[in-house]
């Protein structure tokens, strides 16, 4: 009996022996990057184009934006040009740098500058904006803006998907600009600015990383800013056949 | 009670010295071939999937991981009994195993059954390293067979893990390629009328839910034991042959639909415990979780097991035939899932009034908790999915003074329709077999050895599972991994878990180091699981005998969920003294429970 005590005894010490060993080492906090707000980045060419104007004007045009950060906040650099090829010059030539942070469930604040340096005199402008998906899936990106002149304006960008199939997708766009008051100097005038629409049908070739297209964009001036357009011998309502690229990476 | 100290002391001999595995993993850059495209991931020993490790049920193992990499790796034994510190997952059981260095895992195996092991570190699992772990049982097993595979499925995408999470972070909708159409608005117009398939899409739309978003990530491969569907892994059988095929699903994203056409599967165990057997056409395996079954072919002829996606965008193939080549048809994918408004009853902020049958965890309890007045001796011989063949005579024989509590509502229901207490009523994702038989359900699984003994739970504790698809952000009670306190159990303990899934998407919840002991209303045979999975729109109850101290995760498997917060660590606070002291020594505040 006592040869049987002795050997539970040792079983016994062996079992906490054994899992003492195991079990004595410190608990770690996590410091892996799991625990670290996710950071992630992109960069998007939701237009990247050739444009035809009915006046036989050609323009290279680009729609971008890239961004760097996390869920709480990015930062995004937001840049957009039209290139005059015949004359070898910017139309438009806009880069915005903003901070965003969420306010809603799908919709996120904007906050930062904005640059514009066509040919032509330039401008800066301060920018507040919301941006996100409106119900019905509109993407809405809304942005105000108060230029170094002090001048204020607003923008307002509507997009809509439509999917022919899962590759083939018609996208519908309507970019509407309002200033509040006149910069004679930029061409603009108060009221409704101009409007920009455009319909592109893109196949996803590569991912959605790569996908060309083909569409049209329809622009017009309105108001005070179409009679400068015409004093100054410019074009008040353009259509444009377009053919380029969506690209992602 | 001297042959009793006998056999401690065998066990003890056995344990300590006699059974000593020592095994021998190398983590590498490797090639995989999925049959459609090659890209360079990550396995052991060479290869991916990695070796199959085969352990004996007492035997302590020790594994010399040597991570070849030039990053940090783990390694995690999913669903293994185990010390905390040998789990595997960096910064709650270890800092990890750094390129060049070779790290020791010991630990004894007090379970057998089918289970995996896979790098807890970044996206190293869908980069390819997964692998196998068969235990052998101590005793006999409560079945037999004569020949036995690893059916280890995935999902192999040609995009690297962080590639696949920056996509999903910036586009979430970036690999979905089954989402609704034009096209597919008309034939709803043409089968529902115009005005309600308009109503259908602006609903859908006023919540910017898509109906569609079932899998995140399509456009992979399916593998089986790495072999692409044109590679067609093929395990040979002798006709007439009791063949245990070990299905594992070791996806980073895909439940599959598994099926083997022209052959009953009886199902003999879940996640690495054996259940009582219940024969199927069909059944879901969720992330993560095991299910073996065993077929028995008795014709000359090859069979097809077809593991179909949940949301019908790819499948897995594999062959079981009598000779090396030969091969059956190749079903074609079922039509691609539809979310119903039946998988947004979680949602917050719904109208609930429509939403009757909403609880549907405690909607299966309750019905069951009224069959337990039935005498189980006569119960298990009753197929409860196929009421229509019950043979009434042996009703007879049932004491009928206990039948008067029986839910006859609830019996009529599994007669009528076959819908799976486990989804919504109307769920889109609701499981049916594609040969209009038996679809197993988790209400079919019950325990054929419960390993706790049944006791009230000490308290509850919700989990909602949260989300949101358009920002690509997973949560658990609305705060993500980050942000989150641990949960906070104390040895000895019972603890209830809720899971009220919020979000529109499946999530398998996975509680490292203890044993979830499902809620399916069977009380003592409530089955044991190491993942379980929980449908949109659902509640679901686990149980958990907090016995093992230390520090564990518990998150989803989905691994871009995981990553993006649906992460929790839990402290186990207390329990033997040796581990005590040192749980007081984290310095974290706080806690969810």
């Amino acid at each position: 009996m006592s040869c049987i005590r002795s050997l539970v005894a040792v079983s016994f010490l062996a079992t906490v022996g054994f899992s003492t060993a195991v079990t004595a080492q410190e608990m770690i906090s996590d410091t892996t990057a799991r625990k670290q707000p996710l950071t992630t980045w992109g960069v998007q060419f939701e237009e990247f184009e050739y444009r035809y104007s009915d006046d036989d004007e050609e323009l290279g045009v680009w729609n971008a934006d890239a961004f760097y950060g996390t869920d709480d906040f990015k930062v995004r650099l937001l840049t957009t040009g039209e290139y005059e090829i015949e004359e070898q010059a910017y139309e438009t030539l806009e880069n915005q740098l903003v901070g965003q942070i969420p306010i809603s469930k799908f919709f996120d604040a904007k906050a930062g500058v904005r640059f514009d340096t066509p040919e032509g005199p330039d401008r800066t402008y301060a920018v507040l904006g919301v941006a996100g998906l409106a119900p019905q899936w509109f993407e809405v990106d809304a942005n105000l803006y108060v230029s170094n002149e002090g001048e204020t304006s607003a923008e307002l960008d509507a997009e809509y998907e439509l999917l022919l199939t899962n590759y083939w997708i018609l996208g519908a766009t309507l970019d509407a600009t309002v200033a509040f008051s006149e910069d004679r100097e930029i061409g603009v005038g108060k009221g409704l600015v101009s409007t920009e629409a455009g319909l592109r049908l893109r196949y996803d070739l590569v991912d959605r990383a790569f996908s060309p297209y083909v569409g049209v964009v329809h622009e017009r001036k309105y108001g005070d800013t179409a009679d400068l357009a015409e004093t100054g011998g410019g074009s008040t309502e353009d259509w444009f056949a377009v053919i380029g690229a969506r690209i992602a990476f | 009670m001297k042959s009793r100290l006998g056999s401690v002391l065998l066990s003890l001999l056995m344990s300590t010295s006699v059974m000593a595995g020592e095994y021998d993993l190398t983590v590498d850059r490797v090639e995989i071939d999925t049959g459609d495209f090659v890209k360079e991931g990550i396995g052991y020993n060479g290869a991916s999937p990695g070796p199959v490790m085969r352990f004996k049920e007492g035997e302590t193992v020790k594994i010399n991981v040597t991570n070849n990499l030039d990053e940090m790796t783990s390694i995690h034994w999913h669903g293994l009994i185990l010390p905390f510190n040998q789990d595997g997952v960096p910064g709650i059981s270890f800092p990890g195993i750094k390129p060049g260095e070779t790290f020791t895992y010991e630990f004894p195996i007090q379970q057998a059954g089918t289970y995996w092991f896979h790098s807890h570190s970044g996206f190293q699992e869908p980069d390819g390293a997964y692998g196998a772990i068969v235990i052998e049982p101590e005793g006999r097993e409560p079945f037999r067979y004569d020949r036995e595979f690893v059916v280890q499925l995935t999902d192999k995408h040609p995009h690297s893990g962080d590639r696949i999470m920056r996509n999903l972070k910036m586009m979430p909708d970036y690999y979905n390629r089954e989402q609704q159409t034009v096209g597919e608005f008309f034939s709803d117009v043409s089968k529902n009328g115009l005005m309600n398939t308009v109503r259908d899409r602006m609903a859908w739309g006023d919540m910017r839910m898509m109906k569609a978003d079932v899998e995140d990530l399509q456009g992979f491969t399916g593998l089986i034991n790495g072999k692409g569907p044109d590679q067609n892994w093929t395990g040979l059988f002798e006709p007439g042959e009791r063949i245990r095929l070990r299905f594992i699903n070791s996806s980073a994203m895909t439940y599959f639909d598994i099926r083997i056409p022209g052959l009953d599967m009886t199902v003999v165990q879940a996640d690495g415990n054996n259940v009582q057997p219940v024969s199927v056409d069909e059944f879901r395996i969720g992330v993560a979780e095991t299910y073996d079954v065993i077929v028995r072919p008795k014709d000359e002829q090859a069979y097809t097991i077809f593991a179909e996606s949940m949301g019908r965008s790819g499948y897995a193939r594999a062959t079981l035939a009598p000779e090396e080549g030969m091969e059956a048809a190749v079903p074609q994918l079922r039509e691609a899932a539809r979310l119903t408004m039946a998988d947004m009853g979680g949602m917050p902020g719904m109208d609930h009034g429509s939403m009757a049958g909403m609880d549907h965890g405690n909607m299966d309890m309750d019905s069951s908790e009224d069959m337990s007045g039935l005498e189980h001796s006569s119960m298990e011989g009753m197929d409860h999915s196929n009421m229509d063949g019950m043979d009434h005579s042996n009703m007879e024989a049932m004491d009928h003074s206990d039948m008067s509590g029986m839910d006859h509502g609830a019996m009529t229901m599994g007669k009528e329709d076959k819908s799976d207490p486990f989804y919504a009523k109307g769920s889109g994702l609701m499981p049916k077999a594609a040969n209009g038989g038996k679809f197993l359900s988790y209400a079919d699984l019950k325990a054929q050895d419960p390993l706790y003994e049944d006791r009230e739970p000490t308290r509850e504790i919700e989990l909602r599972l949260t989300g949101n698809m358009e920002r690509y952000t997973w949560s658990i009670n609305g705060v993500k991994y980050e942000d989150a306190d641990p949960i906070r159990l104390k040895y000895g303990e019972r603890v209830r878990f809720k899971f009220v899934n919020e979000t529109m998407m499946t999530h398998p919840m996975h509680l490292h180091g203890m044993w979830s002991i499902l809620d399916v209303g069977a009380d003592q045979w409530n089955p044991i699981k190491h993942t379980v999975s929980v449908q949109p729109g659902t509640t679901v109850y686990m149980e958990t005998e907090v016995d093992a101290p230390g520090q564990w995760a518990f998150h989803c498997h989905l691994s871009y969920h995981a990553a993006a917060g649906m992460f929790r660590k839990v402290i186990v606070e207390g329990g033997p003294e040796s581990t005590q002291a040192k749980a007081d020594v984290i310095g974290e505040d706080g806690g969810e429970a």
